[in-house]
């Protein structure tokens, strides 16, 4: 259970111009921006669901899965995540998270996929019975077998992003934290990937929280949508209301109905909610 | 002219830096006054022991504080090492200029940036100490004229012996090793460890063959007054030598290294 | 824990060793940078013969223990020394978010085994200087060596985690923390004392160089004969404390402000 309330964050950014002139200024004197990455932003999200957390860039999705995570302090808010404050109760909070970060590796880079795991599964203490069950099942379910021999180093992203996603569950966390996870995959690791998760949520009641750019990730997986633009929480609705919405917005934007065969309709759609919100 | 667009861009970036100058400063004032303090030490004990005296000698090191990003062998950017070994250096082969050229501008750029920086300050402030602390002034107009030249050249020298090193980078899948070697072996081979003029004169016969004494021992000593005219010359020439051999096999030797490039990953 | 540690440090050199050329240069540079640090003691006494009372011998002592108590801190603690890198690109975040102490994945998270080399070549070094130092040893002053290796150690750690502990707050314009790092080992390879009054003091009363360095080898010369000098290097040790609770406070920083 993800508890979130009334979060807010604010941070301060040192300014640097471009330019030779403004560069020698900025020897004497520094100027500072203020960013208000998150404004009162709350929302709940019970046991086994999995919410698309969708926003453009910039607005606030990667400060709040860091809270989430506990790696960040809010100003002001609470959370609570299955009895626990992200931040305050760290190692145990994090023991029952994973979290996949799109952009950065989690495995160590010239050595095989198998002894990231091995480590893993010291660092986090799973008894070595529950880790060779899991290792089966995540073996199999990504289909990881060819490669797990493999330093990180030699392998394709599609094959590195589901070692990541395995190493992620190594040792049976009950949240998942998806940060861009099918950036850059080809089309068959997408569906292999989204196949994978919908998988772990219908067997083993993970929750899953999705930040993605790509609606079609969304769509295949997320019965709830919750989109965040500079730093507050516009929309927290089912998937089909997020739908409806976006026909509508889009319908009064252009005088005329989205067109449903339309391939990139879904990015199109929420492009239009984006501008009708002013994000 | 396109590369004059490349030094500017990193001479700017690099001025940016300012809190990490002005540490940078602190840190070698802080470094050359311990090894002044040292040289006291030892010269206390033994004032005839060593040909340069003391005043020469904190100039010496009060320069090589105030170079030290101009001449330093391990003061490169590893920038340029790591795009060989993640791809990166994709991007540049599609671009319309010489490798070697852009690479060599880009490393003169910022260390150039860096002593503008860091340099003159701290030559300043040493400036003030009470001599034989502090940094004296050249002796005499010519000297101090040949003495900018061979510190140009030096530059040249190290900046060109860094281009064999990013050169390696396409053979080896990870740099650490060949840098952590250059580095060392570079480092006391050109005086960085213990100035050259401590060196027993057989060692140091055997030193002017490599290219590490032309890169900052030529052009301190020349500002201290110690190379009588004639010498200076030749040593300016040693320099001007390694230049031209440096860059000729490093430029010879990257046209080949792209005919070995391996890009990793997916 | 040990075990953990152990593990970790499997998997680093396994994953350098893939390049066996790197690392077999990897070990050659630092040995020769040993190498390098020795013969410029070598080359300048070849000259001066002795500095402010000390033989060759005497400061050989000095310095093979100030270069083997450096790389064994080292060896644990060189991942503080990386720590900038690791606040830039995102790899603290992804310890942040491991069920383990930050401070123990630090350190486990870098390992340079080259530093070996070092190693080695202080410690063939520290073997030639006690056979020619002239000195009787007894057990006081061995007792006195052993702890300035300690503290020595204890000492170089302490600065490692402070300058890790500083990039939780700027990562700009902290080279100079590189005069109490690798200027202690540098400038600690002789008696601090032949650097003057003022930084004796500085090295005594602010960050405790000379209690784990010079003191304690004055005994051990038989310059001094106040045995509690032996005790002094226990500074080093306790120095460590507020190294480590400045680390925490800047973690408490860092986490309120983000990266």
């Amino acid at each position: 259970m993800i508890d979130a309330e009334h979060i807010s964050k604010t941070f301060k950014i040192a300014r640097r111009d471009a330019g030779f002139g403004k560069a020698v200024g900025a020897l004497f004197k520094r100027d500072y921006t203020y960013i208000h990455a998150l404004d009162d932003v709350s929302f709940s999200i019970p046991d086994g669901e999995i919410v698309g957390y969708i926003g453009p860039n910039g607005a606030g999705k990667s400060s709040t899965i860091k809270i989430l995570c506990g790696i960040l302090v809010p100003d002001s808010g609470t959370c609570l995540i299955n009895g626990h404050v992200p931040w305050k109760e760290r190692r145990e909070h994090v023991k029952k998270i994973g979290v996949v970060f799109g952009q950065r590796s989690q495995l160590w880079w010239d050595v095989p996929v198998a002894d990231s795991f091995e480590l893993l599964k010291e660092i986090y203490a799973v008894d070595y019975a529950a880790y060779k069950k899991n290792m089966q099942d995540l073996t199999e379910l990504l289909d990881l077998g060819d490669f797990l021999q493999l330093p990180v180093r030699s392998l394709s992203l599609g094959q590195r992003m589901r070692c990541e996603i395995a190493a992620a569950l190594l040792h049976n966390p009950d949240i998942l934290f998806l940060d861009e996870p099918t950036i850059g995959l080809d089309a068959v690791s997408k569906i292999a990937v989204r196949s994978f998760i919908k998988t772990l949520n219908k067997e083993r009641h993970t929750t899953v929280l999705l930040t993605t750019h790509d609606m079609n990730d969304i769509e295949a997986l997320a019965r709830r949508i919750i989109l965040i633009g500079k730093g507050h929480i516009l929309m927290d609705t089912t998937f089909p209301d997020f739908i409806s919405r976006a026909d509508a917005a889009f319908k009064q934007n252009k005088g005329c109905a989205a067109d449903r065969g339309d391939d990139n309709r879904l990015e199109t759609l929420t492009a239009s909610l984006y501008t009708e919100f002013g994000i | 002219m396109k590369y004059w667009c490349f030094f500017k861009i990193r001479f700017t970036t690099s001025l940016q830096y300012r809190a990490a100058a002005l540490a940078g400063i602190v840190t070698q004032f802080a470094w050359g006054s311990l090894l002044i303090l040292l040289f006291r030490a030892f010269y206390e004990s033994n004032p005839a022991a060593f040909p340069l005296p003391f005043a020469s000698l904190t100039s010496y090191i009060w320069l090589q504080q105030a170079f030290l990003t101009l001449l330093a062998p391990w003061a490169y950017n590893t920038e340029i090492m790591d795009s060989i070994q993640n791809g990166t250096i994709a991007y540049e082969l599609c671009r319309p200029t010489d490798l070697y050229t852009m690479w060599f501008v880009k490393n003169t750029a910022e260390r150039c940036a860096k002593v503008c920086l860091r340099g003159l300050p701290i030559l300043i402030v040493a400036g003030f100490l009470p001599a034989p602390y502090g940094f004296s002034l050249p002796s005499g107009g010519i000297n101090f004229f040949l003495f900018i030249l061979s510190l140009l050249l030096g530059h040249m020298v190290v900046v060109a012996l860094n281009m064999l090193l990013f050169i390696t980078a396409f053979y080896t899948t990870s740099t650490q090793g060949s840098r952590i070697l250059f580095n060392n072996v570079a480092e006391f081979l050109f005086g960085g460890v213990v100035p050259l003029p401590f060196f027993p004169p057989a060692v140091l016969a055997v030193l002017n063959f490599l290219p590490f004494s032309a890169i900052q021992n030529t052009p301190f000593l020349l500002y201290t007054g110690y190379y009588p005219a004639g010498s200076a010359v030749k040593n300016m020439c040693i320099q001007i030598f390694w230049i031209v051999i440096l860059i000729t096999a490093g430029h010879r030797w990257l046209k080949k290294s792209f005919r070995k490039i391996t890009v990793m990953g997916g | 824990m040990m075990q953990l540690y152990l593990k970790y440090a499997a998997i680093i050199l396994k994953g350098r060793m893939q390049d066996k050329a790197s690392f077999f240069f990897g070990i050659l540079g630092q040995a020769l940078a040993s190498l390098s640090s020795f013969f410029a003691v070598y080359f300048i006494f070849y000259r001066f013969k002795t500095v402010k009372g000390f033989s060759f011998s005497e400061v050989l002592l000095c310095f093979s223990l100030s270069l083997i108590s450096f790389s064994f801190a080292e060896c644990f603690a060189r991942g503080f020394d990386r720590f900038a890198v690791f606040i830039s690109d995102g790899t603290f975040d992804r310890m942040l978010v491991r069920p383990r102490n930050t401070v123990f994945q630090v350190a486990a998270s870098t390992m340079e085994f080259s530093r070996i080399g070092r190693f080695i070549e202080a410690a063939i070094v520290f073997i030639y200087a006690l056979s020619t130092c002239g000195i009787s040893f007894s057990a006081g002053r061995i007792a006195a060596l052993a702890m300035m290796f300690a503290g020595s150690c204890a000492l170089f750690s302490g600065m490692f985690v402070l300058y890790a502990a500083l990039c939780f707050f700027t990562l700009e314009g902290l080279e100079f923390i590189n005069i109490f790092t690798d200027g202690a080992r540098e400038f600690g390879e002789y008696p601090l004392a032949v650097y003057g009054k003022r930084v004796l003091k500085f090295c005594t009363f602010v960050i405790p160089y000379a209690l784990v360095q010079y003191y304690p080898f004055l005994y051990v010369t038989g310059r001094s004969s106040r045995a509690w000098y032996i005790l002094l290097p226990l500074a080093g040790i306790v120095f460590l404390l507020p190294c480590y609770v400045f680390w925490r406070f800047g973690l408490r920083h860092y986490v309120s402000t983000g990266s």
